[in-house]
């Protein structure tokens, strides 16, 4: 079986990594243990600022360390960070200082605690907001390496990280891990599937089993949902001629709508979108909640022969 | 800089006039609140404040963040004083592409720290400088000017509650305690009851005193800056509009512009010979 493991934990294996650079801080709202910030707490104590269960507050006082010099890596859950994106809109992004937001335990992959803590909208508020780049990585690796290139990004960000552990697919791919770049990880021509998150091992399995039915898929991993790789998709309609977007997340405004936004303007092709069907969750394990959302890899091949039957 | 009671009195004076030629030009903005602070925030800056006008980014400038970011035209009128930007600049105020945006910004206007604009939000990014000073072992000092209406936010209680407990000792707070919000008096709209104990209580260092009277807002400013070991907040009991006659006390000019009449009649009682 391939290594697991949960892009949680490559956010907090990154602090660590990034540490050397003083002006790193890292801000908590009661949920270090969770989102994984607790190794760098524990190792930088004086430079970790909790900030008790007040998500507003912290979101601030970050961009008042920004605005001072320092480089603010705040986390908490994916939902919670929506209590505070009236701050993150006026005092962080506005601005344009860069403090570096986290929301983990985002989608309904996270499971039991059911609809309140399933964050289905997290990706599209905040891909509304000039200035701020908005990623969803999909594996340990990527999500260590593209939290390692923050400290350089020079504006605001937020990430979306994952409760539950996924498979491991970039060891000893880190250098084609960047920011703003898709990762090709299979090459067809019939279909391309561009995935986000805890969607892309799903995605990799739908290619699998489209494979077995004669027909080539790409699979794309679109980590960075804005600024989005355009030049990438544009590449993918000239070689496929039908998309497939799947995400863990409402089929409005994530990345299903922002690849839409770009085919409109652009060169056009049929899109399916696998996602959330605008629809609250509940309690259940990660696999029953795909199923229930109908956005596992069975639901995303299905799609995939939807997009190509539309092909003209 | 060190100024007399009287010369910090005709600073204020001379900031009251401009407060309201800027809001009478826009024929918009928020002159009540503007002149509930001049005071204490012309004392602040003309005597306190470290910081360098020809150097607005200075690293070790202290801060100095506008919570109530909507009485912006009274911090212009202290930058403007101050020579961080010209007295032409003030001209700018609400005027496409000008340096004083209706609500104070650190994009556009130099000497400005903070975007300001949302009610609550001051103090949680003063927060953040205060404690970035710290971790730089820096002596510069962080001041907040919060309005007596935006206590009803609750973050900002998530924000004194955070100080509190880091015990950050150079983050000083001023309270423009005017009584009066956008629709009415803070008692008709949500009445906040003890205010100074609930400060107490949330572990902070508090005095009152008169926001007016420039001998109190001086021993106030002593207080603010003696005071290191815990956050501390000045309560400044202050008069909506204070220094013209009809703005006083008058909800109506929260956020409203005087007419012709209005403003000819504002400029003869602070004093100022409009040729």
């Amino acid at each position: 079986m391939s290594e697991m493991a949960a892009t949680r934990d490559g956010y907090g294996q990154a602090l660590l990594e990034i540490a050397d650079n003083p002006k790193v801080v890292v801000m908590e709202a009661d949920l270090g243990k969770s989102t994984k910030s607790l190794h760098f707490r524990k190792k930088y104590p004086t430079r970790t600022i909790s900030c008790g269960i007040g998500e507003q507050n912290m979101l601030l006082a970050g961009a008042g360390l920004a605005a001072s010099g320092y480089i603010p890596f705040a986390s908490t859950f994916a939902i919670f960070t929506e209590r505070a994106f009236e701050q993150m809109r006026n005092g962080v992004a506005r601005p344009n200082l860069a403090v570096h937001l986290c929301g983990s335990h985002g989608g309904t992959h996270t499971g039991t605690d059911g609809s309140s803590a399933q964050s289905i909208e997290d990706l599209a508020i905040y891909r509304t907001l000039p200035n701020v780049v908005v990623m969803h990585p999909s594996d340990y690796v990527s999500t260590l390496e593209l939290t390692k290139q923050l400290p350089g990004l020079d504006k605001p960000s937020y990430m979306r990280t994952a409760r539950n552990k996924t498979p491991v697919m970039y060891r000893g791919r880190e250098s084609e891990i960047i920011i703003g770049k898709g990762i090709t990880l299979c090459q067809g021509t019939d279909v391309a599937i561009i995935a986000c998150g805890v969607l892309v091992s799903e995605s990799m399995k739908a290619a699998e089993q489209l494979a077995d039915k004669g027909i080539n898929a790409t699979v794309v991993d679109m980590h960075t949902l804005k600024p989005l790789d355009g030049d990438l998709i544009n590449s993918l309609v000239a070689q496929c001629g039908a998309i497939v977007t799947a995400e863990d997340h409402n089929v409005i405004g994530g990345l299903g709508g922002a690849v839409a936004e770009h085919l409109v303007s652009n060169h056009y092709a049929p899109l399916e979108m696998v996602g959330v069907a605008d629809r609250f969750g509940e309690s259940g394990q990660s696999d029953e909640m795909l199923e229930v959302m109908k956005i596992n890899s069975k639901y995303i091949e299905q799609a995939a022969h939807r997009a190509i039957a539309r092909k003209s | 800089m060190t100024l007399s009671i009287s010369e910090l009195e005709e600073f204020a004076r001379k900031c009251r006039v401009e407060i309201v030629k800027m809001v009478y030009r826009a024929q918009a903005g928020h002159p009540g609140g503007s002149l509930s602070e001049i005071d204490l925030i012309s004392a602040l800056y003309a005597t306190r404040m470290r910081v360098r006008p020809n150097q607005p980014k200075w690293d070790d400038r202290d801060r100095f963040i506008l919570s109530k970011g909507h009485a912006s035209p009274g911090m212009y009128a202290v930058l403007a004083e101050m020579g961080f930007i010209s007295h032409e600049d003030l001209h700018s105020y609400r005027v496409l592409g000008g340096k004083c945006q209706g609500h104070v910004d650190m994009k556009w206007c130099p000497g400005v720290d903070f975007s300001a604009g949302s009610l609550g939000m001051g103090l949680s990014f003063g927060l953040g400088c205060a404690v970035a000073a710290r971790l730089d072992n820096s002596e510069r000092r962080t001041f907040v000017m919060l309005g007596d209406g935006e206590l009803q936010e609750g973050s900002v209680w998530e924000a004194a509650m955070a100080a509190a407990h880091h015990e950050v000792g150079n983050l000083k707070v001023i309270l423009d305690r005017n009584r009066i919000q956008n629709d009415d008096f803070c008692e008709v709209q949500m009445r906040m009851f003890d205010i100074p104990a609930k400060w107490r209580s949330f572990g902070w260092e508090v005095k009152e005193i008169d926001g007016h009277n420039m001998e109190e807002v001086m021993s106030g400013l002593d207080f603010l800056e003696s005071t290191n070991d815990k956050p501390s907040i000045l309560i400044a009991h202050t008069i909506k509009g204070a220094g013209v006659s009809f703005m006083e006390d008058n909800p109506s000019f929260h956020g409203a512009a005087p007419n012709d009449e209005q403003f000819a009649q504002a400029m003869a009682e602070l004093g100022e010979v409009i040729a």
